[in-house]
C-alpha cells in the first residue's frame, strides 16, 4: 500500500483535521476530583474522572477509579467494579456511564433542523469481564428523543475498539445553549421501561438500551473499563486525537475546578477579614465556567496568614458564597476562624496539616 | 442526588437578601449560588418541590 493511501486512509472523511473530538477527557486523563483512588458509589451520580460520571440508579454498588490499565497508545481508563448485585433490576432501575455534552459544543451539528442534521461516529475501548451484548445510548435534554446502538464484547478481560455511527437527528429539540445539548453515554444494565428493540434509529421516547443486553451488576466483582472515546462528524472514526493535558484540563474546568492541595501549586489567596474571624476572598477562576458554580472545601482544615502573624488555623472551616459569584470570578467567604482582626488583609497558605482548599462545581 | 439539608445564606454586607443556600448534597456541604443554570440549585428546587424547606438565615 502506498503512503499516500495510508495517509487517506486514515484521514476523516468531515469536519476538521483538529479538535475534532466533542468529548472532553476522553482518554480519561483528568481527574481532578479523585485523583487515583478507589471511591464507592452507592445509589447516586458519581464523577469518576472529568466530565464522566455513573449514574446509579439501582440496588447495586460500584467501585469507580481512574486505573493505569490502558489498551495501547494510551495511559488510562475508567473502571467500574460491582461491589453488590442487583441481579434483578425494577423496570426504571439502571446504571449507565455518560458524558452531558454543553449545547454549544454540538450546536454545529445542527441536530433538530432537518436535512441539515449532520451525521456522527463514536469509537472507544472497552474491556470487561463479562461478554456479551451492551448498549450505547444519545439522547437529548428533555429525554424525548433517544437513539441506541449495541455492542459485543467478545472476549473476556480484553481491551476491543468499537465504532457506532449515529445518523443526525432531523427532528426533536437540541439545546445549542450552556444546557445539555447531548447526554451520551453506555447502558451497563436498564430496566425494561427504557429498553428497545428499536436499534440504529431515532426514537421519540427515552430509552437506553437494547432488550437484548448484559446486566453488569448481576455479577459480584464484575468489571467494565473504558478510554479512548471520540465523537466526531461523519460516519468514519479515526484514529484517537491525544491532545495535550494542559488543553484537556482547561476544557474540564469549565465544569469541575479543584484547587490542588500542594502549597506551592496552589498558592495564596488575598482576603479582607470581613469581621467575626471571617476571611473574604475574590477568586478569578483559570476559565469562565459554564454557570456559576456551587462552592465547598475538599476538607475543614483551614490556614491563613497576615502581614504580621503567619498560622490563623482551624479545624473547622466553612466556605460560602458572597453576593458577588459569577461564572469567571467568584467572591467567597471562609469562616471558622479566630483571633483575626478586621479589615486586615490575610493570605491563604495551606501546608502539609492544613490542605484544605475551595472546589468548584459547574456541571451539569 | 441525594439532599440531606438546606439552608439560605444572607448577604454579608448588610445582611438584607438571601445570596447562595449551604446545603449539604451527597454528603458534601456546598454554598450554592441562586441561579438555576447551577445543578445543585436545579436539585434543590426539585427537593422542594418534593415537600422540603430550605431553612431560613441566621
Amino acid at each position: 500500500m502506498s503512503n499516500a493511501r495510508k495517509l487517506a486512509d486514515n484521514l476523516p472523511l468531515t469536519g476538521a483535521f483538529s479538535n475534532r473530538n466533542i468529548i472532553i477527557n476522553g482518554a480519561m486523563q483528568v481527574s481532578q476530583r479523585h485523583g487515583t483512588s478507589s471511591v464507592t458509589v452507592a445509589p447516586s451520580d458519581h464523577y469518576v474522572v472529568d466530565r464522566f460520571k455513573i449514574q446509579d440508579y439501582s440496588d447495586a454498588t460500584f467501585s469507580s477509579q481512574q486505573v493505569g490499565d490502558a489498551p495501547t497508545g494510551f495511559m488510562h481508563s475508567s473502571k467500574l467494579t460491582v461491589t453488590g448485585t442487583d441481579t434483578s433490576l425494577g423496570t426504571t432501575q439502571y446504571q449507565r456511564f455518560l458524558q452531558p455534552i454543553e449545547g454549544s459544543n454540538v450546536s454545529h451539528l445542527k441536530w433538530g433542523y432537518g436535512a441539515m442534521a449532520k451525521t456522527v461516529t463514536l469509537s472507544f475501548y472497552v474491556k470487561s469481564s463479562l461478554t456479551g451484548t451492551f448498549s450505547v445510548f444519545c439522547f437529548n435534554n428533555s429525554a424525548n428523543r433517544s437513539f441506541i446502538s449495541t455492542y459485543t464484547i467478545s472476549s473476556a478481560n480484553t481491551w476491543e475498539k468499537k465504532t457506532v455511527t449515529i445518523t443526525g437527528d432531523q427532528s426533536g429539540a437540541w439545546l445549542s445553549n450552556t444546557g445539555v445539548g447531548m447526554y451520551l453515554g453506555w447502558s451497563l444494565g436498564t430496566g425494561t421501561n427504557f429498553q428497545t428493540s428499536t436499534l440504529n434509529a431515532w426514537d421519540a421516547s427515552f430509552k437506553m438500551a437494547s432488550t437484548s443486553q448484559v446486566n453488569l451488576a448481576g455479577t459480584n466483582g464484575a468489571t467494565w473499563q473504558i478510554t479512548g472515546v471520540q465523537l466526531e462528524l461523519g460516519s468514519k472514526a479515526s484514529e484517537f486525537e491525544h491532545e495535550s493535558v494542559g488543553i484537556t484540563l482547561s476544557k474540564s474546568q469549565r465544569y469541575f475546578y479543584k484547587e490542588t492541595t500542594v502549597s506551592t501549586d496552589t498558592g495564596g489567596k488575598l482576603g479582607v477579614c470581613s469581621g467575626g474571624n471571617t476571611l473574604v476572598i475574590d477568586h478569578a477562576l483559570p476559565v469562565q465556567m459554564r454557570a456559576k458554580p456551587s462552592v465547598s472545601l475538599t476538607n475543614a482544615n483551614l490556614r491563613c496568614g497576615d502581614t504580621v502573624a503567619q498560622g490563623f488555623t482551624t479545624t473547622s472551616g466553612t466556605v460560602s458564597l458572597n453576593t458577588y459569584a459569577g461564572s469567571a470570578s467568584v467572591t467567597y467567604i471562609l469562616g471558622g476562624f479566630s483571633g483575626m482582626t478586621s479589615y486586615r488583609t490575610y493570605l491563604t497558605e495551606p501546608d502539609g496539616t492544613s490542605t484544605g482548599t475551595v472546589q468548584f462545581e459547574a456541571e451539569f | 442526588m441525594v439532599i440531606e439539608n438546606a439552608k439560605y445564606n444572607k448577604n454579608t454586607y448588610d445582611n438584607s437578601k438571601n445570596v447562595s443556600i449551604n446545603a449539604t448534597i451527597n454528603g458534601i456541604i456546598w454554598s450554592v449560588p441562586l441561579d438555576e443554570n447551577n445543578v445543585h440549585y436545579k436539585a434543590i428546587l426539585e427537593w422542594v418541590a418534593d415537600g422540603n424547606t430550605i431553612d431560613s438565615a441566621d
